[in-house]
């Protein structure tokens, strides 16, 4: 057996995985209508590729992927797809998302799919189109798509695969029951991401010793091959993607790097029974094993959902008593996030709805002072000092949140568990980091705008600077011509020239009666200049600014003035 | 000698008075030299706390010169696009303490608004290209203009010029993917603080 | 906070058999001035006064004041100690969990400073007391503690660190012969070694609940033990007394076990309580030998309080997936 290395820290909370593994997985008959979110991934969105009224079949395509990053969606089942909106989805924020709602018509008729007869004479690039085809990403809970996780890197070659069968949260036994149930499967998709990565060395599957029976399941298929199932002690979290690598192998991925740095891949038994149905079977991602539990539940159980079921579907199934549930949470007591309405739908990522009783998850108390009695910090799996991170997101000090490796908390609630002063630690960091992220946008932004700024201030200056430097040259020019034309003989310069001209010009008008009639034009054109701008300026002066006041009454003294100026010349021409 | 310098106590406490005054002096400028620290400027410090909107509310032409005005002594609350978290950044810089902001420049904004131009009733007058101070408006004399979007600071500059009011401070969406984890319930103590000040205003 | 008031009980009960009914009355004034005090800076400070006291934080503040406090010290000393503790040293910084120094120690300290007689002056253990004379009756402490009564000749008397404080160039063993004290201990000074027994056995089940870590208390008494084997010079006239008395003695066990684990005002890591707790016993030893007064369990708390924070900064635990360990100051490096 090999060795495995103890995590510091972790807490034992009661497991409460028992009672929703006294049935086989289940199946629910298909909702009426299913809302599928467009985006269920980490990455950027993908374009939608369905109209409103189109009849869409089982696994028909309902996104496009565009870009590397981003991941298609499918549908669930056959139906009409009804609208194409914001919906709630499962969210902490409680918030809407683009959704597509497909009126199921019950035949739940599949399009016409085959998957790959021989996955081994397949290249690894082609098994990777297929998997992002099939819209996979982790299902574990961050829902990172996993063709990219499993993506060739040119820096390091990936010699460990690591298979995340922990489950180390409470309650939730999806997991244990696709092992138990879906042994073949798993170990078939084991050997295709095996044939993907070219046979890394070594193949493990992690698991807690809580689930003997899995294990029992797995044996009789790993006898042949290479895979090592290695078990280790049961505590939380042990399932975090990092602890399993630490406890498996005893290294350290780098803080703010990647498995792939150390050379290893870590996946979730969901998503490689996915990874085989997409490829063997060429069906795309659209069901998932989901454990609904808890006390408020009458049936505890594991269930095949479609993605897209709207979890209100999945409770009336279960003998959902509401009154007696004190909250409805997605994933895990330890990690979950409270749902605020049951019209939410399953996504890849949901591996539990838990919906405690009042005396199972207790409503929040009021916090306490934090005393730093210190076993938060003996609680913490990546040895942060919690209370002092807490100190410091009271006091919003961002540069030492930083210094104390805020960003290297995994949120795993394990200090908020043992908190005796009941401090949701685990919120206060989260938001810190939302904050301290949404800081450092800032001040990209403020930098640009500041780069931006004073690249337009330079350019006014240069502006100026050129009709500054075309001012002087043409004064220069005159000042040349005048000092030319007093030496020189007349007629040769510019400025001689101009002056002929306008002798010209002045000959020609010279009758006065013509100058008197131009004379005449500008003063009626300027008088009602004039009265234009004191218009505006007693517009100005009733509902306008400061600024525009005095914009006003310069353009009506300007005005005046011109006014004032042609009276002058036409008294000059008639005297 | 020492023994003539030890029988006068003056001479002596001199004598030693001066040449530790020489010592540390020496150990004092050796330090300022060699530890010196190469710091930003304060004026470029300032300046990097400021939410370089460069509006004006706070009646300088752009963030910069404020900065060098603060940095010249004058208030430091005269940032409503920054708001009080820049007040109290500024203050920790300067390690005075925070005012609150000064309601004479303007209130501070919950969200964030960006400019959008009603573009068909835009007439094409170049007045808010040129009110814009950080270049975000795009367009030509006689043709419509446009917003980019991603480079609106939100100072509402080209508001004003507008001979046709065709421009309006919209907020920014604050979608699922801007969201983050909101503050938890503050502690019971904070509670009765709330409590106190909400009196207050009632009263 | 209600197992640390249960775990001072052993040695509650060893104070009170060796020297009579004054640390009781102690306690009950500590807790009644204590609790007033909490409860009327908490309704100046608008807090909500039910849902502070239920942590028991004053009562424990008022506790260790007391059981530090010697028996049949006027009722005013003990109110001002207690007063002091909680409004300036507690609430003043901001209640619990915020007063960066140990409130019952600031209080013990200011006591020291300025009332140094009665301060000083401790009651005689059980079994020395002279013949026909016995520790004062309950009724007759009260009127000691409150009317000012003088307690019969023989009832007050030296403590073993007074002893070796005063040793009029007498030879360890010579003191071990001529004083009462020592001659007629079982291990390390009558009276006082069964008192350090009692809150050694409370600090086990502390340890044992696993309410504090071993770190502080390990690091404090280890390092008492280290230096007074160091310095021990096999009992000359200057020697400061051995290793045993030093454990076993004044404050040793009551600090190490209740003082200086005071979660609040001392070191965080584990690290840090290593450092914390050996600096303590490092300042103990020191002013107890060299220094002006006998014991020093409250200054040298106080003085590694002030530490604290200093120590925090150097004493970060090496996150996952970082090389090594940073120090809180540093800024983060951009790569």
């Amino acid at each position: 057996m090999s060795r495995t290395w103890e995590t510091p820290g972790g807490v034992h909370p009661p497991e409460n995985k028992s009672q929703s593994m006294t049935q086989s997985i289940g199946h629910l008959p298909i909702p009426g209508t299913l809302v599928i979110p467009l985006h269920q991934h980490i990455g950027s969105p993908s374009k939608i590729d369905v109209t409103i009224g189109q009849a869409v079949l089982k696994g028909q395509t309902l996104t496009r992927a565009t870009l590397s990053n981003n991941l298609p969606v499918h549908a669930s089942t056959s139906g009409t797809v009804i609208a194409i909106d914001d919906q709630p989805v499962a969210h902490p924020s409680g918030l809407t998302a683009p959704c597509v709602t497909i009126a199921s018509d019950g035949r739940d008729q599949w399009i016409e799919h085959v998957g790959v007869t021989d996955f081994r004479r397949c290249g690894p690039l082609d098994l990777l189109q297929i998997i992002t085809d099939a819209g996979i990403a982790g299902m574990g809970g961050a829902g990172f798509p996993s063709a990219i996780k499993l993506s060739p890197s040119k820096d390091k070659a990936i010699d460990t695969l690591i298979i995340n069968a922990t489950e180390c949260e409470p309650y939730i036994t999806a997991d244990d029951a696709a092992m138990r149930e879906k042994a073949q499967d798993l170990i078939q998709g084991i050997e295709v991401v095996c044939h993907i990565l070219n046979d890394p060395k070594r193949v493990v599957i992690g698991i807690e010793d809580n689930k003997p029976q899995a294990i029992k399941a797995l044996r009789p298929y790993i006898q042949e091959s290479s895979i090592e199932i290695v078990p280790f002690p049961t505590k939380y979290p042990s399932g975090g993607e990092k602890q399993l690598i630490y406890i498996l192998t005893g290294r350290e991925v780098p803080s703010g790097g990647l498995p792939i740095d150390l050379g290893m891949v870590c996946l979730n038994i969901g998503t490689l029974i996915a990874i085989k149905r997409a490829v063997i079977d060429g069906e795309p991602l659209i069901s998932r094993i989901t454990t609904v539990t808890g006390g408020a539940c009458g049936v505890n159980r594991n269930y095949e959902v479609l993605i897209g079921t709207p979890i209100s579907h999945l409770l009336t199934h279960n003998e959902f008593d509401e009154k007696n549930c004190s909250r409805l949470i997605m994933g895990g007591p330890m990690m979950g996030f409270s749902l605020t309405s049951t019209d939410v739908p399953v996504v890849k990522t949901t591996s539990c709805i838990l919906a405690p009783g009042h005396s199972e998850i207790p409503a929040d108390t009021p916090a306490q002072a934090c005393i730093r009695c210190g076993l938060c910090a003996e609680a913490c799996p990546v040895s942060l000092l919690p209370q002092q991170l807490f100190w410091y997101a009271q006091a919003k000090d961002q540069e030492r949140l930083e210094a104390h490796n805020l960003f290297d908390c995994i949120e795993c609630g394990a200090c908020s568990y043992v908190c005796p002063s009941n401090i949701p630690l685990v919120q206060h960091y989260r938001s810190s980091k939302g904050e301290i992220r949404k800081a450092n946008i800032d001040k990209i932004d403020a930098d640009n705008a500041r780069q931006r700024f004073e690249f337009r201030k330079l350019r006014l200056e240069q502006a100026d600077e050129q009709r500054q430097a075309k001012r002087e040259a043409r004064r220069l020019v005159t000042e040349q011509a005048r000092a030319t034309s007093n030496t020189s003989q007349p007629g040769s310069s510019a400025a001689d020239i101009i002056a002929a001209a306008q002798q010209r010009v002045i000959t020609k008008q010279a009758s006065p009666e013509q100058q008197k009639a131009k004379f005449e034009r500008a003063l009626l054109a300027a008088q009602s200049r004039l009265q234009e701008a004191e218009k505006r300026l007693i517009e100005a002066t009733t509902n306008g600014s400061k600024q525009q006041q005095t914009i006003c009454s310069a353009s009506v003294e300007s005005a005046r003035q011109k006014v004032d100026q042609t009276q002058y010349r036409l008294r000059e021409l008639t005297d | 000698m020492i023994d003539s310098i030890a029988q006068q106590p003056m001479l002596a406490a001199l004598i030693a008075l001066v040449s530790l005054g020489m010592v540390f002096g020496a150990l004092l400028g050796f330090a300022a030299e060699k530890f010196k620290v190469q710091g930003d400027p304060i004026v470029e410090q300032i300046d990097n706390l400021l939410p370089q909107t460069q509006c004006g509310q706070c009646g300088f032409p752009g963030c910069r010169p404020y900065a060098q005005s603060i940095a010249d002594g004058d208030a430091i609350n005269k940032c409503p696009p920054g708001g009080q978290n820049t007040i109290n950044s500024i203050a920790n810089l300067l390690d005075v303490p925070a005012p609150a902001l000064d309601e004479e420049h303007g209130e501070e904004e919950e969200i964030k608004t960006i400019a959008y131009i009603r573009e068909d009733e835009c007439i094409g007058c170049t007045k808010c290209i040129q009110a814009c101070p950080v270049d975000a408006i795009l367009g030509a004399a006689k043709l419509m203009h446009t917003v980019i979007v991603s480079e609106c600071t939100g100072c509402d500059l080209c508001v004003e010029p507008c001979p046709v009011d065709c421009i309006d401070m919209l907020p920014v969406v604050q979608g699922i993917v801007q969201w983050h984890w909101p503050n938890p319930p503050t502690t019971i103590d904070l509670i009765a603080t709330s409590k106190m000040s909400s009196q207050e205003d009632a009263a | 906070m209600q197992l640390v008031l249960l775990s001072t009980l052993p040695g509650f009960l060893a104070l009170s058999y060796q020297f009579g009914w004054g640390t009781f009355i102690n306690l009950i004034i500590a807790v009644v001035t204590s609790l007033i005090a909490e409860s009327a800076i908490l309704a100046l400070r608008n807090r909500p006064i039910a849902f502070y006291l239920k942590d028991y934080s004053a009562a424990v503040t008022a506790v260790l004041l007391a059981l530090a406090l010697p028996p049949l010290v006027p009722w005013w000393v003990v109110v001002v100690g207690s007063l002091f503790s909680i409004v300036v040293a507690k609430q003043l910084y901001g209640g619990i969990g915020y007063n960066p120094f140990n409130p019952a120690m600031v209080g013990y300290v200011v006591l020291l400073i300025s009332f140094p007689i009665e301060m000083t002056s401790w009651v005689t253990p059980i079994s020395l007391l002279p013949e026909g004379v016995t520790h004062p009756g309950l009724w007759e402490s009260l009127s000691i503690v409150f009317a000012g009564n003088t307690p019969v000749d023989g009832v007050t008397g030296a403590t073993p660190l007074d002893l070796f404080k005063h040793s009029n160039g007498l030879v360890v063993d010579q003191i071990y012969q001529n004083e009462a004290l020592f001659s007629q201990a079982s291990f390390a000074g009558v009276g006082w070694e069964w008192v350090n027994v009692g809150f050694l056995i409370g600090g086990l089940i502390l340890l044992k609940t696993r309410i504090f870590t071993w770190h502080g208390p390990l690091a404090m008494l280890g390092t008492l033990a280290l230096m007074s084997i160091l310095f021990w010079d096999g009992g000359s006239s200057d020697s400061p007394g051995s290793p045993i008395m030093h454990l076993f003695s004044g404050a040793s066990m009551m600090g190490a076990f209740f003082i200086l684990t005071d979660p609040v005002s001392s070191a965080v890591s584990n690290r840090g309580r290593l450092i914390y707790g050996a600096l303590i016993g490092l300042l103990v030893y020191v002013i107890r030998a060299w220094g002006n007064y006998p014991d020093a369990m409250a200054f040298a708390v106080l003085l590694a309080n002030f530490a604290a924070p200093f120590i925090d900064n150097y004493t970060l635990p090496r996150t996952y997936g970082h090389t090594d360990r940073r120090k809180a100051t540093e800024k983060q490096e951009e790569e």
